[in-house]
């Protein structure tokens, strides 16, 4: 209720930064790893807050969070259990509302839209890797990777499709089903999914939780890629140093507030800064 | 996590409650027969005991008349003189009884009509066996004269007659119609239900002008005993002074005849209403197959930690087991609940249709509740073995895994029995068709079961080709959401089959109908366009003879060529109950054009029958052959003049001469006169003319060819109806079937149900898939059920090829409109399952365990 009043019809509350970061992103197709970029927001929560429950079980998951996404980043959300760092990447998914506050993805307003809405944007505008469970069991790699899409009734570009394929290097597996792979080609599949709508932003929720450090590495080794060479803003929930050392940026949670900021992390690094916190 | 608990609880409980369900209605027409029969017998015995005297004597075998025909026998009133002054009688009456004497209402009417009989008496005072009372006065006055009757109370009443009103009467006596002022209304014993007949009591000299040809003579004589004296010792006294020709029986004994009769008469309500109890007990054990399936599945890593914690097999089989028993009782028990509503609203129906069965409660012995819990545990347990041996057979180390997986039986092993039971249905059906003579029915009924069984167990892999179709044009009209919803339904292709079979089963019975019955109309209607040369039928409208005066006046009637008469007869044939037909000789050929195989219609005179080829045939008989046919008057030895190529317009094997019925004692009453107009008259005089002899009897109606094969086909529909009404129920169990394997599988598929929509699926997109999911099972059903419905009615028909229903007529857009239909019902099917997929929480969807 609260989100829903604090949000002003016709979006007049636009900060500058963020349509100056939009028309980077629409103009700029190649950044150069390593340089700085002028970054704008892919997504934003202002005073974004979280309450589970009510009376003795309420639970503040997220307690007025401001925080900015850039774009074309690798963003890492940190933080112990019961942080929030899921819930707040569930918020600006649009997989959940919030209690109060305002979350944009670009410049759309989530907490005004309705379910049909937050379907589309899903749909056209985010990607989506999970930690398990990712994929339909009953369709094909290559289905599943085409069904964001399909369900759209749409078809993805083939140059941008074989591009993904063979960057995932999944071309010899796109017609088995799900339960003939193994875990971490099952995870490769569902970024290979995330990433042919051209997202806006792609949400990884522990996508290397369930997998050996091998896989692991194929698969956050993409995601970098992904950010780099293709231009993709991602944000990955991770409770894994090393994880997070692939990212370019790493903020930490605690207690449903953000309490520490990393840039350019290393594994060690990382560590660090979780003691401190 | 709680509130998950109870969801599921929740879940599981509609889902038992749906599988009772067709426990429920099963047991409801297992028990709503055994009630209903019950009670109808009972309100026979009552009538029954209130229409018998102590001894009654009556012309000897008059027992065989069985309420058909009427006897032209009779017992002369000096006979019953002599038995009034014996020792030990009290007194002596002669009784008249007329069948096919009907009330017209004040509406124009008649009151009763087809079942309940109409019965003319003469009125007399004499009381009825034991201590009870034969006809007593309600209002007025008895009838003293011509010009006077009686009626029944209720029959006044549903005629919407006062007591001195002038009434309508139509009779199959001397006069067809009789018009009398109602002096009086009556009631038979203490009031008891009539059962929907109608009773017109007349003085006796008129009822024996009507009746019994102006002779001073009765029907039968009911003598009633003096005090101390029993019925035995009364029947012996009077035997012995009968002359000859005349028979003496107690009250008791003539109870009995007519009650048997009646069980015999009502036993096809009951063998009908079981059938269907059968047909949704099968459909039923199906829904409950499955349903105990899913629930094992559920609870697989459950079932398997008991096992890993100790528990043995047998106990895990139990645990299922004890839970089919839960089933089982509350089922059986809200069927016997249901089976007294369903006899309830049977009777009303009936006194509806004028049998009033009165106001006593219904009849419920214990056998009906037996029954009821035996075929309601038996049917539950049996279904729920499958799975809950199933479930004893996993794995203890399944509980450990991460996947979790049922054990299955193979699906080869699935097609050999399958095909094995189709082989041996298939063999059965034939042989019950083809091979076995009458009374083998039941071969029939076991082909068609194994059949459809064994099509069920091997459907994964015949609905192939049903579910490929299906999931094609999903692809292309749909896409992704077809293609979904197409590897939704073939991703458990047994719990799909199952489901589908069930709907199946109802719509193989559904289709099968509609062939015979389609057939049967087309045969009804090339037999009249082929037989029926005359110009016009005239018939009774509700199935009783009329009198033979309408023949003759419209024999006079100017540009009426020839009029011939059809009469029946219920009579034995060697022995074995047939009808007899009676024919003038030359009608047989000039108005029904019935092909003589051997011999001529002519020859028909004296004690000789016409037989037809297929039952000499059968019988081994051949012309010039003496065969014992036994009418009123006893069995007597008829010879065979002629064959003739069997018709249903003839309806019977059998054919005498008019005067050979009427010597054989039976009294003259026709059941059908074909009109042939004279060369060159006018059709619409003639027909107007025809008409008029008949316009103040109701009972009787004039009908061109057309008009004739619509009243012949019209039984056909109505039939038709209460079959497809009664199957309907085993679709409903059927569609509960779809609902539940869907329910199911969306909360089975609640995680990937959660993926879909967070990659972008709408709830409208999710709906459709489900509904999607219904449909292709809905059609796969469907699709097998009108194939092997189509070849059973087929076969059937083939079967009665011999017996004059040539016609093989499949309604092909009929059929098509049951798969339709189907596919509409699977629409419907879905609408909870698709409404709870559509509501679930994405968030909560995807994080679920």
């Amino acid at each position: 209720m609260v989100a829903a009043l604090g949000s002003e019809p016709g979006g007049t509350l636009h900060p500058e930064p963020l349509e100056q970061g939009r028309t980077t992103s629409m103009t700029t197709t190649q950044p150069a790893a390593g340089v700085t970029r002028t970054t704008g927001a892919a997504a934003r929560t202002i005073a974004l807050t979280k309450v589970f429950g009510a009376g003795d079980a309420r639970v503040v998951a997220l307690d007025d969070v401001t925080l900015e996404l850039a774009d074309r980043e690798f963003t890492a959300i940190m933080g112990p259990s019961g942080s929030g760092k899921s819930t707040l990447m569930h918020c600006a998914a649009a997989l959940d509302d919030a209690t109060s506050g305002q979350i944009y993805l670009g410049d759309t307003e989530l907490t005004a839209l309705g379910d049909r809405q937050l379907t589309l944007l899903r749909r056209d505008r985010i990607g989506f890797v999970f930690q398990a469970f990712n994929l339909v069991p009953t369709l094909t790699a290559e289905e599943n990777i085409r069904l964001p899409l399909a369900i759209a009734g749409r078809k993805p570009e083939p140059e941008w499709f074989d591009e993904v394929i063979d960057t995932l290097d999944l071309r010899s597996r796109l017609r088995h089903r799900p339960s003939e792979l193994s875990g971490g080609q099952q995870q490769r599949v569902a970024c290979a999914r995330a990433l042919l709508s051209r997202p806006a932003i792609v949400f990884a929720d522990e996508p290397t939780g369930n997998l050996d450090s091998s896989a692991s590495a194929e698969v956050l080794g993409f995601l970098r890629h992904s950010v780099d060479e293709f231009g993709q803003t991602v944000v990955m929930v991770t409770h894994d140093p090393v994880a997070a050392a692939y990212t370019d940026r790493v903020v930490f949670l605690g207690d449903g507030r953000i309490v520490g900021e990393l840039r350019n992390p290393t594994a060690e690094s990382v560590l660090e800064t979780m003691k401190g916190v | 996590m709680l509130r998950s608990t109870w969801k599921n609880l929740l879940a599981r409980k509609l889902r038992l409650v749906l599988s009772a369900f067709a426990i429920v209605l099963g047991v409801a027409f297992v028990a709503g027969s055994f009630i209903f029969t019950d009670t109808l017998s009972r309100s026979f015995d009552e009538i029954v005991e209130g229409t018998v005297g102590d001894v009654i004597v009556r012309p000897e075998d008059a027992a065989n008349n069985n309420g058909f025909n009427q006897d032209t026998r009779a017992v002369p009133a000096t006979v019953v003189e002599q038995l009034a002054v014996l020792p030990g009688v009290a007194r002596a009456d002669g009784n008249i009884s007329a069948f096919g004497v009907y009330v017209v209402g004040a509406d124009g009417e008649v009151v009763g009509g087809t079942g309940p009989p109409g019965i003319g008496l003469n009125y007399n005072e004499a009381p009825s066996a034991g201590e009870g009372i034969g006809l007593t006065l309600a209002d007025g006055r008895e009838p003293q004269a011509a010009g006077e009757v009686a009626l029944d109370a209720a029959t006044a009443e549903r005629a919407g007659y006062d007591v001195g009103d002038q009434v309508s009467v139509v009779t199959s006596g001397a006069e067809p119609s009789v018009t009398a002022e109602l002096v009086g209304t009556m009631e038979f014993g203490d009031g008891g239900s009539l059962a929907g007949a109608s009773l017109t009591i007349f003085d006796t000299t008129t009822a024996q002008r009507l009746f019994l040809d102006g002779k001073d003579v009765f029907t039968d004589v009911w003598v009633t005993a003096a005090d101390d004296v029993t019925q035995r010792e009364l029947r012996e006294r009077v035997f012995a002074a009968l002359p000859d020709g005349f028979e003496a029986v107690t009250g008791d004994s003539a109870a009995d005849e007519s009650a048997d009769d009646f069980t015999q008469a009502i036993s096809f309500i009951s063998t009908f209403l079981l059938i269907f109890a059968g047909v949704s007990l099968v459909v039923g054990s199906f829904l409950i197959v499955n349903t105990f399936s899913i629930l094992v599945a559920q609870r697989t890593r459950e079932m398997a930690l008991l096992r890993a914690l100790g528990a043995s097999r047998r106990q895990v089989t139990r645990s299922v087991l004890a839970e089919a028993t839960v089933v089982g009782l509350v089922g059986s028990t809200l069927g016997l609940a249901l089976g007294f509503a369903l006899a309830l609203g049977l009777k009303l129906v009936f006194a509806i249709f004028g049998l009033d069965l009165g106001d006593a409660g219904l009849v419920f012995a214990p056998r009906t509740a037996i029954a009821a819990y035996a075929v309601g545990m038996v049917v539950t347990l049996v279904a729920a073995y499958v799975p809950a041996r199933r479930a004893s057979r996993i794995a203890p180390m399944v509980a450990l895994r991460d996947d979790v997986a049922m054990p299955e039986s193979s699906m080869r092993r699935r097609l050999v029995v399958g095909a094995l039971m189709i082989t041996a249905g298939a063999a059965a059906l034939g042989a019950g068709l083809f091979v076995l003579g009458d009374g083998e029915e039941w071969a029939v009924g076991i082909g068609i079961l194994l059949i459809l069984l064994g099509v069920s167990a091997t459907s994964p892999t015949l609905g192939r080709p049903v579910v490929g179709a299906v999931g094609l044009v999903y692809r292309r009209v749909f896409g992704a959401v077809g293609r979904l919803a197409e590897q939704n339904a073939v991703r458990n292709p047994r719990r799909t089959a199952a489901t589908a079979s069930a709907l199946m089963i109802g719509l193989a019975l559904v289709s099968m109908m509609s062939v015979l019955g389609q057939s049967a109309k087309a045969s009804v209607d090339a037999t009249v366009k082929e037989q029926f040369v005359a110009d016009y039928v005239v018939s009774n409208t509700i199935g009783m003879p009329f009198s033979p005066e309408v023949s003759n006046r419209i024999e006079q009637l100017p540009g009426v060529q020839t009029v011939a008469r059809f009469r029946y007869a219920d009579g034995e044939v060697e022995g074995s109950r047939s009808f007899v037909g009676a024919v003038e000789p030359g009608a047989l050929v000039e108005a029904l054009e019935v092909d003589m195989v051997e011999g001529a219609a002519s020859d028909l005179r004296g004690r000789t029958v016409l037989v037809a080829d297929d039952r000499a045939d059968e019988a081994g008989w051949a012309v010039g052959d003496e065969v014992t046919v036994e009418l009123s008057k006893g069995p007597r030895a008829y010879e065979i003049v002629g064959l003739f190529e069997f018709s249903p317009a003839v309806g019977t094997s059998y054919v005498v001469s008019l005067p050979a019925l009427r010597e054989a004692g039976v009294a003259p009453a026709d059941s059908y006169a074909y009109v042939v107009r004279e060369p060159g008259a006018e059709p619409a005089t003639v027909k107007s003319a025809v008409e008029d002899v008949v316009a103040d009897l109701p009972t009787v109606s004039v009908k061109d060819q057309a008009e004739f094969a619509a009243e012949q086909r019209a039984p056909i529909d109505t039939m038709l109806l209460i079959i497809y009404a009664l199957l309907g129920l085993a679709v409903i169990i059927a569609v509960l079937g779809i609902v539940n394997t869907l329910a199911l599988s969306v909360i089975e598929r609640t995680r990937e149900v959660g993926l879909l929509r967070a990659v972008g699926l709408s709830r409208r997109q999710l709906r459709t898939m489900v509904r999607l999911e219904a449909i292709v099972i809905a059609l796969l059903g469907a699709t097998l059920g009108v194939v092997l419905g189509t070849l059973f009615g087929v076969a059937l028909m083939l079967s009665l090829a011999d017996d004059g229903i040539s016609t093989i007529a499949v309604p092909a857009g009929q059929l098509a409109a049951f798969v339709a239909v189907a596919g509409l019902v699977g629409v419907l099917a879905a609408v909870f399952p698709a409404r709870r997929a559509a509501r679930l929480d994405v968030l909560r969807a995807i994080t679920t365990e």
